[in-house]
């Protein structure tokens, strides 16, 4: 256990809501080096709450790293500094005494901010909705060990279906796309046996519904790599053009 | 008094969930359409009934507070499910899952609810590699499966230290084809605050707009909740920060008895606490105890660095205690031999921590084998703690993880309110007085999948229940209580903040309700519990506004909850005068200091009626066991 606080200047995003400008709120903090990020803005609330103020809105759960529900830019990266890692799993060890720490919401287009560092989401459950699933109907399923899947393929579509949905790519992105997102699915299930049937149909859905919410073109800048938490990686997106391509070209348009 | 009928169907323990099937009523095909069902909660059971129910053809509303239903606790899952396929050829069947999780759950669980469980158990792991869940494999293709606590064979399944997550994303996307097809309705960002009851059975809920403070109605022929445990009234748990009980203690207060609130489980291997501001506990996965040792040094108050106490001078007290089950032995038992360890001064370090050790494993197979298997548990640890657990051991200790207690439900998982139907880690029903390892996630998946589907359908046919419609009394009158206990709060402007008292009742539970429990602490706890909730209601400082996100007043409502809930936590382990599973009272003990049930006067299910505030009247449900012997748990 550290006992030296570090004496630190947040300057944090307010915003009333989606129809009010916002601004940066400075805030004096001195923090354990133990303490996580978001205990650090719990401590804050705390004390805006009881001198009577609004505290700072931010959402966050499970704080292990995998819900995806908390999401800050902080010092300029989605879920900090730190790579590989979620918001809530960032420790202010990682940070030097006296230190100013701008904190901001993810921005996007397709992400508009509900209160402070708030934003909705939902989007990428809609693009979900078009075909981020294999239809099946509970009780119809083979054997679990009836198609053997080898262990590489099985270890390539869990890295791709570890995505936490937490929107970090978008907001890394210069132009707020959702590429490594929507990749991270259709290539889950475009890597298992179970997802062949529908494959083509699948990519083209997505994508579609994607590009209808306004999320940006892909420029392969690789930033979303970079600040993936998970470390989701840009092989998916070129696999989900590949599909896609083949989708346009060898099949015929379902959507 | 309720009657509490569990509506055990007959015949042999192996017949009964057949004999059900067949007995029950059917709605026809075209009539399905015509039934509305509401779940509260989009976890494993949520999301999963979700899209049984939708795909069968009932018009669906899942109601969450998340951003988006896959956010559900259930996502933080990590070790595994449990099934008994037998692929490992080592001696596991229907039966003997069945069987070790009665013992597991010291016998204090239904025989035909977890007999049903382990029936379907087999079909879960089907249904998710056909959803195209990425469960581990072995270089042949076929699954492959690990250990865990309280069992002999190897039958759990898991996707690295993520099963839950992928289990979740499996239910949220088969829920998502219904969404697409137009058979299930997500209301996003709402807090269910009440449920509507109308001539006794449940129409339908109140929820409060997350996002514009608007008090909504909803209705519908059937009420499902899926909303998880109440581990967050000891403030620190491994639980999610936005996991609460008002869903189902609001549920309690309108007429469901509760069941068994004082089995709550302390998970062994979590994260020590490290001061004061923290904000949660973390869980290092079960599955850990596979390859890693647990131990503590032999001599009281040894402030060495782990690698500098030699092998004869550290005491694995796991392997000493129970060498048939060594590291392997249930939750409960770990936890307690974890806190004597500390109680006789051989914490690590000082600490209230012990320490989990790999490098005999590491020896053994190998750095590279173990960052396969763990590396991301591996990973969590050091991004937490700063320590590298490859090099040192890492240093755990027991928190509040899951509640077996829950909601009272018959055999078809419904409530004492009919048309009441609770699912998952909110019912009581299957894990007794402790649940084993990996078998949250096999339950919460079995009510969603293979039971709901079943025993919904009985209900609406047999009983033919009406629909309501949001303009009844009824829904004004539930939606008028809400707003007024909103502007309560708001009003009462005192000094506490709801994080402050929140803190206190959490001390006041882990101390007098936590892995160990006596007749003076719970007696004095009581009092001290009625006393803050007093306190909370007269001096908290709930700022913001009624009709605005505002998520200061969502904490309260919750913390208003856990402020009666706690109570009858305590009266519930106050009256148990045994020891069981996760609910140890000190009196109660055998001489080597293990669990001593009572068979003869406990060998029942303590289902608690709210009559009002601090007052519940007990009744009780006799536990037959015709399979299997009631028996001293051994894990020797």
């Amino acid at each position: 256990m550290n006992t030296n606080k570090l004496n630190l200047t947040l300057r944090i995003w307010r915003q009333k809501n989606a129809n009010t400008p916002g601004k940066f709120v400075d805030y004096k903090v001195s923090v354990s080096p133990d303490s996580s990020f978001l205990e650090m803005l719990d401590d804050i609330n705390n004390e805006l709450e009881s001198k009577n103020q609004d505290p700072i809105a931010f959402e966050s759960d499970c704080r292990e790293g995998i819900c995806g529900t908390c999401g800050l830019v902080i010092q300029g990266h989605p879920h900090g500094p730190i790579p590989r890692i979620a918001t809530c799993q960032l420790h202010m060890r990682n940070f030097k005494d006296g230190e100013t720490i701008y904190v901001e919401p993810f921005r996007a287009k397709a992400f508009p901010i509900i209160k402070d560092l708030m934003v909705d989401r939902s989007a990428f459950d809609k693009i979900q909705q078009a075909g981020g699933y294999i239809s099946i109907n509970t009780g119809s399923a083979p054997d679990g060990n009836a198609i053997p899947i080898p262990k590489e393929v099985a270890s390539e579509a869990m890295d791709a279906a570890t995505c936490i949905g937490c929107g970090a790519c978008v907001a890394a992105c210069k132009n707020a796309s959702a590429m490594l997102f929507v990749s991270a699915k259709v290539s889950q299930f475009a890597l298992l046996p179970q997802g062949q049937s529908e494959r083509y149909e699948r990519v083209q859905r997505m994508v579609k519904v994607m590009d209808e919410l306004g999320f940006g073109s892909c420029s392969n800048t690789y930033a979303c790599e970079a600040e993936c938490p998970k470390g989701i990686s840009i092989k998916n997106i070129a696999r989900m053009n590949r599909d896609y391509i083949v989708a346009k070209i060898a099949k015929e348009e379902v959507v | 008094m309720i009657k509490l009928d569990a509506k055990i169907p007959e015949g042999r323990i192996q017949d009964k969930w057949n004999n059900y099937k067949f007995n029950m009523k059917l709605v026809g095909p075209a009539n399905k359409r015509k039934y509305e069902i509401i779940i509260v909660g989009s976890g494993l059971a949520g999301a999963s009934a979700a899209a049984s129910l939708g795909e069968l053809g009932y018009n669906v509303k899942v109601i969450t507070f998340h951003d988006s239903p896959r956010r559900a606790h259930s996502i933080a899952a990590q070790g595994g499910i449990n099934a008994a396929k037998n692929y490992q050829n080592d001696g596991d069947s229907v039966y003997r899952l069945f069987y070790d999780t009665i013992k597991g759950g010291d016998f204090r669980a239904r025989e035909a609810n977890v007999y049903r469980l382990a029936e379907v158990s087999n079909n879960i792991i089907d249904q998710c590699v056909a959803q195209g869940v990425p469960f581990a494999r072995e270089y042949g293709g076929l699954l492959d499966n690990r250990s865990f606590g309280g069992a002999l064979v190897s039958r759990t399944f898991y996707a690295k230290g993520q099963t839950g997550q992928q289990l979740l994303l499996g239910a949220y996307s088969a829920m998502n084809r219904q969404i697409a097809l137009g058979k299930v309705k997500v209301f996003n960002r709402r807090e269910m605050l009440d449920l509507v009851v109308v001539d006794g059975a449940a129409k339908g809920v109140i929820c409060r707009n997350l996002l514009t403070g608007e008090i909504e109605k909803y209705s519908a022929h059937a009420v499902i909740l899926a909303t998880g445990g109440y581990a967050n009234v000891f403030f620190l748990s491994t639980n999610a920060m936005n996991c609460n009980a008002t869903a189902i203690w609001r549920a309690h207060k309108k007429g469901a008895a509760f069941a068994n609130p004082c089995y709550t489980q302390i998970h062994p291997t979590c994260l020590p606490v490290h001061g004061e501001n923290q904000s949660k506990l973390t869980l290092m996965s079960e599955s850990l105890r596979n390859d890693g040792r647990i131990w503590v040094s032999k001599i009281k108050g040894d402030m060495r660095d782990p690698n500098d106490i030699p092998e004869e001078e550290r005491d694995y007290y796991l392997e000493r205690k129970y060498p048939t089950y060594g590291n392997l032995a249930p939750r409960d038992i770990s936890s307690r031999a974890a806190k004597e360890a500390f109680d006789d001064g051989r914490g690590a370090k000082g600490q209230e921590a012990v320490y989990l050790d790999f490098k005999d494993a590491i020896n053994r197979l190998g750095e590279n084998v173990i960052r396969e298997r763990y590396g991301n548990l591996f990973e969590m640890y050091e991004t937490i703690t700063g320590e590298n657990p490859y090099k040192t051991p890492m240093k755990i200790y027991p928190a509040p993880h899951y509640t077996m207690g829950g909601l009272w439900v018959d055999y078809n998982l419904m409530s004492t309110i009919p048309g009441l139907f609770v699912a998952g880690e909110a019912n009581f029903s299957d894990h007794g007085a402790n649940r084993l390892g990996a078998s949250a996630l096999m339950q919460g998946l079995a009510d969603g999948y293979f039971v709901l589907p079943y025993t919904i359908g009985n209900y609406l046919a047999g009983d033919k229940p009406t629909y309501v419609k949001t303009d009844h009394e009824e829904f004004n009158k539930a939606a008028k209580e809400i707003e007024d206990m909103t502007n309560k709060l708001l009003s009462i402007k005192g000094k506490r903040t709801v994080d402050d008292i929140h803190k206190q009742l959490g001390r006041l539970m882990w101390n007098k309700v936590g892995m160990a429990r006596n007749e003076k602490g719970l007696k004095e706890v009581i009092n001290e519990i009625k006393e803050l909730r007093e306190e909370f209601w007269k001096n908290v400082n709930v700022v913001g506004d009624a009709k605005d996100v505002n998520q200061c007043l969502e904490r309260a409502g919750r913390v208003a909850d856990f402020l009666e809930l706690g109570e009858l936590m305590a009266v519930d382990a106050l009256h148990r005068n045994e020891s069981c599973g996760g609910h140890f009272r000190e009196e109660y003990q055998t001489e080597e200091g293990e669990a001593k049930r009572d068979d003869e006067n406990f060998a029942y299910v303590a289902a608690w009626e709210y009559k009002s505030v601090g007052d519940w009247e007990l009744n009780k449900e006799p536990l037959v066991y015709e399979n299997i012997q009631l028996a001293t748990r051994s894990y020797k």
